[in-house]
């Protein structure tokens, strides 16, 4: 009886998906670009007014919550740096670390901001009418680029908690045959699993055309050796994704706190 | 490691995918959701073309009227407001829903797989994704039309800062704009990557179809210059609903960074309009001339070229806006070059026709016209490019003259070209020869009897987006209506025959039915089975040379 | 249906950064940050911008190179920053030859 042996999970293409996910930062960044063209028109026409704006933010929160969020860049690194160890639960726990981290981020600025709207400054409002137009763009602008930033925070939080379920039931693998797409080329033949000296380990009931769809999946959880960086594609792409949402704040932190 | 091989028959009472055309694969649906739930790139490119022929046909309904409203000075059929929605309108749903998404999304979803040699594009699912996008983008469009305080007034490019002054829709509308850009971003990070990634053995990048290379442009520039679109209509939901200020000259913004935004994407975008229309273009021209296409290599990365100059010239729009004139300067300057490479794909085109062996079909009198149309568009647009001029033609009807002839001359008549050409493909079926060519002479005739007579208006200083108008121009507004109506009955002729001809024409499942052929589409059956290939292939020639063998 | 050739990089990948070498990145950022903190505090006038920018790549640079693993990435990679450094720079460049020069 001739054998052929099935590649479980062969149709993932891990370098084209870490292509396109490198070419969807490409689509953030330039979309944060659109407002950093903003900010640095805006910047060489009212530097004072820029300037003097910038003292009323809070240095110190600032400076906590870049803290916080560079913290999460290394929780996220050493999360799927403890996926190709094989230690499951030290991915967990990273992974969870970041969703944390970029909580607390979020926790800050929902202070932070409410300060500001406490004080009456907020777009819209009378009291920073009457401030010099510069103040006014910056202003403007700070509840722009840190809102939509909050925002990618948000989803970043939520795409995390999805990879920690993932990784918590995963890795698995599945592969289908379905009646009218290739099942009855296996008719007449069996499903089994043989180790390495040809023994059936498990052996199934003969395919016939009676049956329409046969589902073979696995659940494993890979040690070191054997490690396969497709299995955790979403998370490593989930992973850069966090990183650039902390390097558009690398960027927000001295352009608006620190130009004082 | 083996893989799971090509074994015994099919059993009989179930088709096999491999043994039926893609429309008569039963999948997990069936019905409507075997369509609005398919990965499958054929489904979801008709599908595409189904909205946007739509949309389009809408938007040619609007542009009747408002030569109906142009044929006589003062109020003709509606008030000042409702034109100045008209004319948005027309903008919007031609740009946005119909030119934009264009031969990308419709052909290029279609075809673009089967001319790699692949079997799918590279992320099936967010192809679909893509598609629900539109149609979502498309119906918060519709909605801004009948909600609230009516549809937006502001032209279809949203000036500040009227655009966030002005109670219509805007925010409605600019919503509508961001999704369907995400769609557009979707689409083009697909294709390039599918196109990096899946093109079959054998087939390197100078071994592509050119419509192929047209698409991967295309989806770079989509990739690129979509985000800022999407930022840019953000700011404006966002001025208008909390007064952030950044546009607003009250609160010390600056209306002229609007436009630079705005078009920083909208300059590029015409690219992605017009790229996949050239590439139609050389693949129809090659299979109607019977011939190699001259200059591949050049064609090729001139559709690149296009794509890099034409991210570098935005700002040929606001030349009157309130540039310096260093802007200006710089930017009137760069602009020359982007006429380069297209003319270099027009040499190309016309030397590939020599000693050609030409067949008059219908896809081929399409690209003759296409030619001749877009030539006119450039020429034009090559003179408002120079600075003094556009000071001078800037907003009138020169400027509508020019950007129908590239758009309209150039993708309109590349896309009924390219459903001539690809209908048999598609479809399975061949559409009825005399009312096509019917269609395509009213067209033509039409389309330059409604459009000449505006370069000629503009040029003696009509203004555009101008309800009203000084009795001397009447003249050449009743001529372009005229030349409306001829138009118009010719594309609805062409519509007729093409849906009828779907159900009726003449059956046609051969590979390769206009006989000239090369590249890979043209190998499978008319319509494709579902996975396009029984086997893929492997490739050892350029896209468009003769195999030996096949020299007769 | 065939199998795709050539797509077997899951056996080949390894982890090329142990855990140690992360802390240490983030070490640096947080000194990077220490850094631009202090700096904000000095008076470098028109020079300041410069000064915090140059430090803000410095640490987006370590992000991209060390965290996320452009360090061990081949060219093509690197041709998608250069890309987008290349169309922002542009985007931004040409923007100012008008407001610079009103």
């Amino acid at each position: 009886m001739s054998t052929h042996s099935i590649a479980l999970a062969s149709h993932k293409d891990y370098r084209g998906s870490k292509f396109a996910i490198w070419l969807f930062l490409i689509t953030e960044i330039i979309l944060f670009g659109g407002m950093f063209l903003l900010y640095s028109v805006y910047r060489s026409e009212y530097a004072q007014d820029f300037h003097h704006a910038a003292g009323e933010l809070n240095t110190l929160v600032g400076t906590m919550n870049t803290l916080i969020l560079l913290t999460s860049s290394l929780t996220m690194a050493l999360g799927i740096a403890a996926t190709h160890r094989g230690n499951r639960k030290l991915a967990l726990l990273m992974i969870a670390a970041t969703v944390v981290c970029a909580g607390w981020f979020m926790v800050n600025k929902y202070f932070e901001w409410g300060a500001k709207i406490h004080h009456g400054i907020y777009p819209g409002s009378e009291h920073l009418a009457a401030f010099p137009k510069g103040e006014q763009l910056f202003f403007g602008l700070y509840f722009m680029m840190t809102g939509v930033h909050g925002i990618h925070v948000l989803v970043g939080m939520a795409l995390l908690t999805v990879m920690f379920v993932r990784v918590m039931n995963q890795p698995n693998a599945r592969l289908s045959f379905v009646a009218g797409h290739g099942l009855q080329r296996a008719e007449g033949c069996h499903l089994a699993i043989i180790d390495k000296d040809g023994t059936a380990l498990w052996k199934g009931e003969e395919i016939d055309s009676t049956m329409e769809r046969i589902d073979v999946q696995t659940k494993y959880w890979p040690v070191k050796e054997r490690f396969r960086v497709v299995d955790f594609n979403l998370l490593e792409n989930s992973g850069l994704y966090w990183h650039i949402v902390d390097i558009i704040w690398i960027f927000l932190f001295p352009l608006f706190y620190l130009i004082t | 490691m083996g893989n799971h091989a090509n074994v015994a028959r099919a059993h009989p009472s179930v088709p096999d995918a491999a043994d039926v055309n893609f429309y008569q694969f039963k999948g997990r649906w069936s019905g409507l959701a075997s369509w609005i739930f398919s990965t499958d790139h054929k489904r979801i490119g008709l599908m595409y073309l189904t909205l946007m022929l739509i949309f389009f046909t809408v938007g040619m309904s609007l542009g009747f009227l408002m030569r109906l409203e142009l044929i006589a000075p003062g109020r003709t059929i509606v008030d000042a407001q409702t034109y100045n929605v008209f004319f948005t309108l027309h903008g919007v749903f031609m740009i946005f829903l119909f030119v934009i998404p264009g031969l990308s999304a419709s052909l290029g979803n279609f075809i673009l797989p089967i001319m790699i040699g692949a079997k799918d594009v590279q992320f099936p699912r967010l192809n679909l994704l893509s598609w629900w996008l539109f149609l979502f983008g498309a119906l918060i469009a519709i909605t801004a039309l009948f909600t609230g305080s009516g549809p937006p007034d502001t032209g279809w490019t949203f000036y500040a800062p009227y655009s966030i002054r002005t109670g219509t829709n805007v925010t409605l509308a600019a919503c509508a704009v961001f999704v369907l850009g995400f769609s557009s971003i979707l689409t083009g990070l697909n294709f390039v990557t599918t196109i990096h990634r899946m093109r079959a053995p054998g087939m390197t990048f100078f071994r592509m179809p050119l419509f192929v290379w047209s698409v991967y442009a295309t989806g770079w520039l989509q990739v690129i210059a979509t985000p800022v679109i999407g930022i840019t209509m953000a700011l404006i939901m966002v001025e208008r609903s909390f007064g952030i200020g950044v546009f607003d000259p009250v609160k010390g913004g600056d209306p002229i960074l609007y436009q630079h935004l705005f078009w920083i994407y909208s300059h590029p975008a015409v690219y992605i309009m017009i790229l996949p229309a050239l590439g139609a273009i050389s693949d129809i021209l090659s299979v109607h001339a019977r011939r190699t296409i001259f200059g591949y290599k050049f064609i090729a990365m001139s559709s690149v070229a296009i794509a890099l100059f034409g991210s570098i010239v935005w700002a040929h729009h606001m030349f009157v806006s309130g540039n310096s004139l260093v802007a200006n300067f710089v930017f009137s300057l760069l602009t020359m070059i982007v006429a380069i490479p297209s003319a270099i794909k027009v040499f190309n085109w016309v030397a590939t026709l020599y000693k050609g062996s030409i067949q008059l079909e219908t896809p081929m009198l399409y690209a003759l016209a296409f030619i001749f149309l877009f030539m006119i568009g450039g020429f034009t647009g090559m003179m408002i490019g120079v600075l003094s001029v556009d000071v001078h033609v800037h907003d009138t009807y020169f400027i509508v003259g020019h950007f129908h002839y590239i758009l309209f001359g150039g993708l309109g008549f590349s896309m009924f070209g390219s459903l001539h050409h690809w209908f048999p493909k598609m479809f399975g079926r061949m559409y009825n020869q005399v009312p096509s060519k019917i269609a395509w002479f009213l067209t033509f005739v039409g389309f330059n009897v409604l459009y000449l007579p505006m370069l000629i208006l503009g040029w003696e200083g009509m203004p555009r987006r101008y309800y009203d108008y000084l009795p001397e121009f009447q003249k050449w507004h009743v001529v372009s209506t005229v030349g409306s109506w001829i138009m118009i009955a010719g594309i609805l002729t062409m519509f007729i025959n093409l849906l009828h001809s779907i159900k009726h024409g003449k059956i046609c499942t051969e590979p390769n039915p206009w006989g000239g052929g090369r590249t890979l589409e043209w190998t499978v059956p008319s319509p494709p089975p579902l996975e396009n290939f029984d086997e893929i292939p492997t490739v050892t020639r350029g896209a468009y040379d003769v195999a030996p063998a096949e020299v007769k | 249906m065939s199998h795709e050739a050539g797509h077997n990089e899951e056996h080949a990948q390894h982890e090329p950064a142990g855990y140690g070498s992360y802390f240490l990145t983030w070490f640096s950022l947080l000194a990077l940050t220490a850094i631009t903190v202090a700096a904000a505090g000095m008076h470098f006038g028109s020079m300041s911008v410069l000064v915090a920018l140059v430090i803000a790549v410095v640490k987006a640079s370590i992000v991209l190179y060390l965290f996320m693993h452009l360090k061990y990435e081949d060219a093509t990679f690197h041709r998608l920053l250069l890309i987008v450094i290349v169309a922002m720079s542009i985007f931004i460049g040409l923007t100012f030859t008008d407001t610079l020069f009103r």
